[in-house]
């Protein structure tokens, strides 16, 4: 029972002994004995250095490689999901005789600054538990489908190679974020992210959209980026740690020890300030320009950052932040969320273009994730991420080979395509109906789940408030069935539109077909073991598994006692009685409206949609246009930005320069005067001297004739002189 | 015949000394008026002496005559030196340094 305990703990001391010398202590963290042994902690370790050393190689060597060296990125990729796959299993405990649902949670980390108490530390570790092993995997595993989907998609690009180094970082930076166990390795690995994103949006940099469009994407989430680095320095001040671990313990104990256990304001600042970064990166409602226009990148990248890294590790954020959060701050993150989900889902109705449909469908969703780890549904939310990741990945790829196929990304000039492209439809339709919320399909039991949590939150809490995000949501999947259902009749179903383009299109090689093929059939099957636990049945009511390692932290209502403990049960138990099932209902019609609503418009053509567009001209040219919110951002902040830097300009040329001529022209004044006097005073004085000794020199020489003689007649006059005035005298 | 006699045949022999050493053109006769010189001042020593009472001075006087003896062997050498490497025993030939 103690042995992994006492394992990792006599590895902590014997590396404090051997690190006192290079100042250096580890410290261990390990919750129970489940079958962790020190060699997992380096296994883990590797998972994201392996991609990090691809890259480092194929920076270097990547045009020298065969086949520019995507082979080994591909395989260090699909090495790394062998090992995250092997340390899933191990966490579930495939191997224990006994299944059991609990958290299972280790970690090991270095302090790299000295370890006396007081002084400040720098702590880097590897957190492992159960949302890290499931994240892991499904990191790793949409990240390597999109390297071997890579390979057919970008074949032929003039920087192939480097397009791999740079979705290789992308990936280690995301993999590295996964397992950090604090806040500032998590900071970094988050801005290396951001500067991947800028990278690759812009790998057709010549297309001064695809430039502009990565600025955006960096520019935008830099903004989410400095409001987190602000909420860390809150923490840290208050806490003195930004362990996670640590961090959980520390919220808790504030709490508790308040006199009546009110939360601090400091601490929703700081809460509201860390989840404004996650509104930046994971492009929730006032910073969601980016992502449409992050399409610019290649379709694979658009995958990657949809799916598995970019806007994931913004809800990830939000989740492992969540102990953190005060119920202010969880209202806040719920109406954003949830409004965002709506906002975002209305424009994708509009959209034409298949990848910018798309986009919008995913801030949609990530709307949903952001709302139910605000309602307190914190599983649901992550739950839904990872079911998110596999058919969104699965749609973006399938997008692509369309666009691949077709050499367009309109959708008006599709049409019919199932016939050319049956893999392809497939597979996206698989994607469409979990992404629509069908039962059976992965997408259903996530946003079933998060639809319980909005609607137990509201019952439970029966301020008008907590009833926007069920309001939100339900309508919110219900457009998200229709425009999705739209998509697929658009491009898939009826007449071709464009005889040409249907004629030249034909299904990808299996490099393009595979990740396309898997990432479909996860799309139909990845809601099972998560929800219910592998062995469950279909319908448990049982805990998920996944949802189990939120027991030790969350909801502290739970832990604080009195009221708060009451109130939580009765949210509970709302949750499990009256909201599930009426979730369930509420879920499926709203996917059923949405879905026969898209058939009735697009595919019996009972209805015609230009009809209804015109019908209501201004609403649909509004929302057709984005709300207008690329303008609005245009005019005030990008205008107001460009009015500040010019005035700032002419300030600069005007004031700051005219100060500093000023000033220079005063020194060339006075250093002329300081000149001319050293010219005609100090150099007079030196010439003088010099003549003057020359002057004397040379009449002095003509004493010395060198004749001997001469000088013995001078001696002996000098002598009688000398002679004749002594005597005389 | 008193001090002054001998005092005047030194003053003589001194004067033609330095008029020797002075005017000549030849080496050699510049070094015999040097000897000149220098037997005149031993003159004077030797007189000094006897009126004084003193051997002293005759001491001196021996000094002087080896003295002059020995410069006049090294003054020779060197002589002989100049008229190998200039053809000439004019003090004014040897005039590299001058340049």
């Amino acid at each position: 029972m103690h042995s992994i305990l006492s394992i990792l703990q006599e590895h902590a001391k014997t590396a404090e002994q051997a690190g006192e010398a290079a100042g250096g202590a580890a410290r261990a963290l390990a919750s129970a004995n489940w079958g962790f042994e020190q060699k997992d902690i380096y296994l883990l370790m590797a998972i994201p250095l392996l991609p990090l050393a691809g890259y480092i190689i194929q920076l270097f060597f990547g045009r020298k490689l065969p086949r520019q060296g995507d082979w080994m990125l591909i395989s260090l990729m699909f090495a790394g999901f062998g090992i995250a796959i092997y340390e899933f299993a191990k966490c579930l405990g495939a191997w224990s005789p006994e299944f059991k649902i609990e958290s299972r949670t280790m970690g090991l980390s270095w302090n790299f600054l000295g370890s006396s108490p007081g002084s400040p530390s720098l702590v880097a570790g590897v957190l492992y538990d159960n949302l890290s092993a499931a994240m892991l995997v499904v990191v790793t595993l949409v990240s390597s489908l999109v390297h071997l989907f890579s390979a057919g998609y970008m074949k032929g690009d003039s920087r192939y190679h480097l397009f791999f180094a740079n979705i290789s970082l992308f990936s280690f930076a995301m993999l590295g974020l996964v397992i950090s166990d604090n806040l500032i390795f998590f900071f970094i690995f988050w801005e290396l992210m951001g500067l991947c994103s800028y990278l690759l949006i812009g790998h057709f940099y010549y297309k001064d959209s695809a430039r502009k469009a990565s600025l955006k994407a960096f520019m935008t989430t830099r903004i989410g980026d400095v409001c987190l680095l602000i909420g860390l320095c809150i923490l840290y001040q208050h806490f003195g740690t930004l362990q996670f671990t640590e961090l959980y313990e520390k919220v808790k104990i504030a709490v508790q020890n308040s006199p009546t256990h009110e939360w601090p304001e400091w601490l929703t600042a700081a809460g509201i300030l860390v989840f404004l970064g996650s509104v930046g990166k994971s492009a929730q409602f006032p910073l969601h320009v980016w992502l449409p226009d992050a399409m610019e990148g290649p379709t694979p990248v658009s995958a990657m950052i949809h799916a598995a890294t970019m806007v994931a590790a913004g809800v990830y954020l939000v989740g492992r932040a969540f102990p953190i959060l005060t119920p202010d701050a969880r209202i806040v993150v719920s109406i954003v969320g949830s409004f965002t989900g709506i906002f975002a889902a209305t424009i994708g109705i509009c959209a034409n273009d298949i990848k910018k449909v798309l986009a919008y469908s995913t801030i949609s969703q990530l709307g949903f994730m952001i709302a139910s780890i605000g309602v307190g549904g914190v599983g649901a939310g992550l739950f839904h991420m990872i079911t998110h990741a596999c058919f969104k990945a699965c749609l973006f790829l399938g997008s692509g080979s369309v666009i691949h196929a077709v050499h367009t990304q309109d959708m008006r000039e599709m049409g019919g395509l199932r016939r050319k492209l049956p893999i392809t439809y497939l597979t996206m339709l698989a994607s469409t109906l979990a992404i629509a919320g069908v039962p059976l399909f992965a997408g259903f039991y996530s946003k079933d789940a998060i639809l319980a949590h909005a609607l137990a939150r509201a019952m439970n809490e029966g301020i008008w408030y907590y009833y926007l995000p069920i309001a939100f949501l339900a309508t919110a999947s219900c457009i998200t069935a229709f425009y999705m259902f739209r998509l697929v009749h658009m491009t898939f179903h009826g007449e071709p539109r464009d005889r040409e383009k249907f004629d030249h299109a034909h299904e990808s090689g299996p490099a393009m077909a595979i990740p396309l093929i898997v990432l479909g059939s996860l799309a139909v099957v990845c809601g099972y073991p998560f929800a219910h636990g592998i062995p469950a049945p279909l319908f448990s009511e049982a805990r998920p598994w996944f949802l189990a390692i939120w027991e030790d932290h969350v909801p502290f209502e739970t832990l604080l006692g009195g009221h708060f403990a009451e109130h939580h049960e009765h949210y509970e138990h709302i949750l499990h009685e009256s909201a599930h099932s009426n979730a369930v209902i509420l879920s499926l019609c709203a996917a059923g409206l949405g879905i026969s609503l898209s058939f009735a418009f697009y595919y019996f053509r009972w209805f015609s949609a230009e009809k209804c567009a015109n019908a209501i001209r201004p609403v649909y040219n509004t929302v057709l246009n984005k709300y207008y919110f690329d303008e609005f951002y245009g005019k005030t902040f990008i205008a107001g930005t460009l009015v500040f830097s010019k005035v700032s300009s002419l300030f600069d040329k005007y004031v700051i320069d005219g100060i500093v001529n000023f000033v220079g022209g005063l020194m060339k004044k006075s250093s002329d005067a300081s000149a001319s006097f050293d010219r005609t005073v100090v150099d007079g004085f030196v010439n003088f001297a010099g003549f003057g000794t020359q002057a004397i020199a040379s009449i002095s020489r003509m004493l010395q004739t060198g004749r001997i003689q001469q000088y013995v007649a001078f001696s002996v006059f000098a002598l009688v002189v000398v002679a004749a005035l002594l005597i005389l005298r | 015949m008193g001090l002054a006699g001998y005092l005047i045949v030194s003053a003589v022999m001194l004067a033609c000394g330095i008029v020797c050493t002075v005017a000549r053109k030849n080496v050699i006769y510049i070094l015999m008026g040097i000897e000149l010189i220098l037997n005149a001042a031993n003159l004077n020593l030797v007189a000094f002496s006897r009126f004084n009472g003193h051997l002293d001075g005759q001491v001196f006087a021996i000094f002087s005559i080896i003295l002059a003896a020995a410069e006049a062997a090294v003054a020779l050498a060197i002589v002989l030196n100049v008229f190998g490497l200039f053809d000439s025993i004019r003090p004014d030939d040897p005039d590299l340094l001058k340049e």
